[in-house]
């Protein structure tokens, strides 16, 4: 061997021994390109999901954030209020003000224990104290205006022991008559309403009040006029007012995202004997503790006291006597949601059907009911149907040229959902970016989450899916709030600010009218026609 | 500590063929990047939490499930757990670093997840899911398939852990 090929030899053999320990290094660096692999698809697809949601929402969303759920704690007087009706509905909305039985406290803390998600009773607590005190209870129950005295005085509640406890009040006139009472909250059935409402008004009372607005198309009007005259504050009882999804929707509707509207589409969806108004009768009701002769007074039929009586005086929504079955009750709800989003204002013509198809236990309102709206100024169908005997929920629906919002609805079970944007695959507006594949008519455009203050254009199945489930308003943000208590604090301020609340007599008017035309026309079998100038319907 | 380590950084006295190394690092990359994606995801949506999910809970877990739900700050705990658990063993069995830990760790986090949501038979649940399951779904065969990586670690010789092993040496 030569001297050159020895060199060569050792050469070799150094690179040889270099060799394996930098092989062994690039093996133990091996799998680090697949980080850098990984992190450049996630750059890329995050990129791509920005481009879509700049594309989507840049110019369409201006406001990212949705509305607050909670608000500030009451400043300003101290205000006494009054309730007249503390029925199911009239103790709801007294829980609302920070007042509850004692019945309710405990069986709903007990129930928070046996069932962790149970969160009634702590979204009870944590409503903010709304410095009011409850100073007159009116009805025409004794057990219940007992209950109403025993709520008064519960200190088991927001803000701690009352300031003072209730008066009882056989009739509501002696109630109003009382200068200890600066509001009342009125609970009773729709009958009384504009007869209550009007003596409130005349009486500088503001008023709180249940829906639907009057029993009929000219209690309406004359207490639109009261209030106007009196210049009280007046609130009607459509908490959805106060719901932040209705809110987004309005922002979203107003800001164009769904093209010209020409038909929305409303519905009711219930099935059980409850859905239906078919309520227990109260076990202790008599002729002694139960004032009949007084609820029936201002209704058509006047019958005598007795089984049939409790009936109606338990179950009063399934007769026209005392309410306007489903128009007032539940499509009412609905109405003022869509009023809310869309201002719709009171429809030029209204046509509806229906008939009692289900339950034949003696009611006279139907249990299946559609009313059409129509809004030829606006170029604007409203179709409104409504069974109780099928759960299938229809939920509501926005449809636009361009996209449709598809809302969980009101009456649903009383839930409170959120809503998806899909876009039309013919839509003009998207053409270019559904020819890109930017938008994909399949998936929602849009959805919002109530309470998860969730703004984002990018969606799946899966988003969908949980779109109309709220899980995330109830248990991500740990705290919860009722609607109806938002909505009685919305009617408390504009007392201490005399302002007009959210659900104001002008569009408390339009529920009315739009509610009564349905009523009418299903119960004359013609259309309806409203006539402006002269405010009577034709 | 000298268990410790061992455990963290295991020496292996298996021989792989280059067949089964390529099988081990195959299986051990993939199944980190998907865990990597997975607590990835959830860190970059603020709005994302494990309520949905556990909600939907039966069997022996859906106790406690309900318990996670109702108390905001042990969901907000839970919620952290499963983001950055994810992540850092994704990236950890990616790179091949200290694998068997990973492994195990990301073995019990499917295996909580298959446990608080198994696919027997009589359960029905309203999330939708992408195959169709009876008994054995994808969680279990991706706890089972992490059992394997922990038993054959890989990360000594392709990997991360090869350096520690080394110093060790």
């Amino acid at each position: 061997m030569s001297v050159s090929e020895k060199e060569n030899v050792t050469q070799a053999k150094l690179t040889n021994d270099m060799n394996p320990e930098r092989r062994e290094v690039l093996k133990g660096l091996a799998t680090i390109p697949v980080v850098g692999v990984f992190f450049y698809n996630l750059w890329k697809k995050l990129r791509i999901d920005e481009i879509k949601r700049k594309n989507l929402l840049a110019e369409l969303i201006t406001t990212k954030d949705a509305p607050a759920v909670a608000s500030s704690a009451l400043s300003g007087d101290h205000l006494r209020i009054g309730i007249i009706g503390y029925g199911g509905r009239g103790q709801h909305l007294v829980r609302g003000a920070g007042f509850a039985t004692p019945e309710w406290t405990a069986r709903a803390s007990k129930n928070a224990q046996n069932n962790k998600l149970d969160k009634g009773f702590e979204t009870f607590m944590q409503q903010n104290d709304l410095n009011v005190s409850l100073t007159g209870v009116c009805d025409l129950f004794d057990v219940r205006a007992e209950m109403g005295l025993a709520a008064s005085q519960n200190d088991i509640r927001p803000g701690g022991k009352p300031m003072e406890g209730a008066k009882k009040y056989r009739h509501h006139s002696e109630l109003l008559a009382d200068e200890n009472i600066d509001a009342v909250i009125i609970g009773t059935p729709d009958h009384w309403h504009s007869r209550i409402a009007i003596d409130a008004a005349r009486a500088g009372k503001h008023v709180y009040c249940e829906k639907g607005l009057t029993r009929t198309f000219d209690e309406a009007i004359d207490l639109y006029d009261a209030v106007k005259e009196t210049g009280i504050s007046f609130q009607l009882g459509h908490q959805n007012r106060q719901v932040e999804a209705n809110e987004k929707a309005r922002q979203i509707v107003q800001q164009g995202l769904l093209g010209p509207i020409n038909l929305v589409e409303v519905t009711t969806n219930r099935n059980s004997p409850w859905g239906a108004w078919v309520w227990d009768i109260h076990p202790a009701a008599n002729e002694k503790n139960l004032d009949w002769d007084t609820f029936q007074e201002p209704s058509p039929k006047k019958i005598k006291f007795g089984d049939e009586a409790l009936a109606r005086f338990f179950r009063w929504r399934c007769w026209f006597d005392y309410g306007t079955g489903l128009s007032g009750d539940l499509f009412s709800h609905d109405f003022d949601a869509m009023n809310q989003i869309l201002d719709l204002g009171i429809p030029k013509y209204v046509s509806a059907s229906g008939g009692i198809y289900f339950f034949k236990d003696g009611r006279d309102v139907p249990d299946v009911f559609h009313a059409t709206l129509e809004y030829p100024e606006k170029n604007l169908t409203l179709l409104y149907s409504a069974t109780l005997s099928s759960n299938q929920s229809r939920g509501n629906l926005i449809m636009g040229h361009d996209a449709t919002m598809q809302l969980g609805g009101e009456s649903n079970r009383g839930s409170v959902a959120g809503f998806i944007v899909t876009a039309d695959a013919e839509s003009t507006r998207y053409r270019d970016k559904l020819q890109e594949g930017i938008i994909n008519p399949q998936y929602p455009i849009y959805s919002y989450t109530p309470g998860s203050k969730q703004i984002d254009g990018i969606t799946s199945a899966t988003t969908r899916y949980f779109a109309n489930k709220g899980l995330v308003y109830t248990y991500r943000e740990g705290k919860r709030v009722d609607p109806t208590h938002l909505h009685v604090k919305d009617w408390l301020d504009s007392i201490r600010n005399g302002t007009q609340p959210s659900c104001n007599i002008e569009v408390a008017l339009h529920e009315a009218v739009a509610c009564h035309m349905s009523t009418e026309s299903y119960l004359k079998g013609r259309r309806i026609k409203w006539d402006a100038n002269r405010r009577k319907l034709i | 500590m000298t268990n410790l380590l061992k455990c963290c950084f295991p020496t292996t006295d298996i021989k792989y063929n280059q067949c089964q190394l390529t099988g081990l690092v195959i299986m051990r990359v993939l199944i980190g990047w998907h865990f990597l994606y997975e607590g990835i995801a959830k860190l970059l949506n603020p709005y994302w939490s494990s309520a949905a999910y556990l909600l939907e809970s039966k069997w022996i877990f859906s106790g406690l499930a309900t318990t996670i739900v109702a108390n905001p700050t042990l969901l907000t705990l839970v919620d952290n757990i499963n983001m950055w658990g994810l992540t850092l063993v994704g990236l950890a069995l990616t790179i091949g670093l200290a694998e068997r830990p990973a492994a195990y760790t990301g073995m019990v986090l499917v295996l909580l997840y298959y446990l608080f949501m198994p696919p027997f038979v009589g359960y029905e649940y309203s999330v939708p899911t992408e195959g169709s399951y009876i008994v054995v779904n994808k969680n279990l065969i991706e706890a089972a398939a992490l059992f394997v990586v922990a038993c054959f670690p890989s990360g000594g010789i392709i990997g991360i852990d090869k350096f520690f092993l080394s110093k060790k040496r």
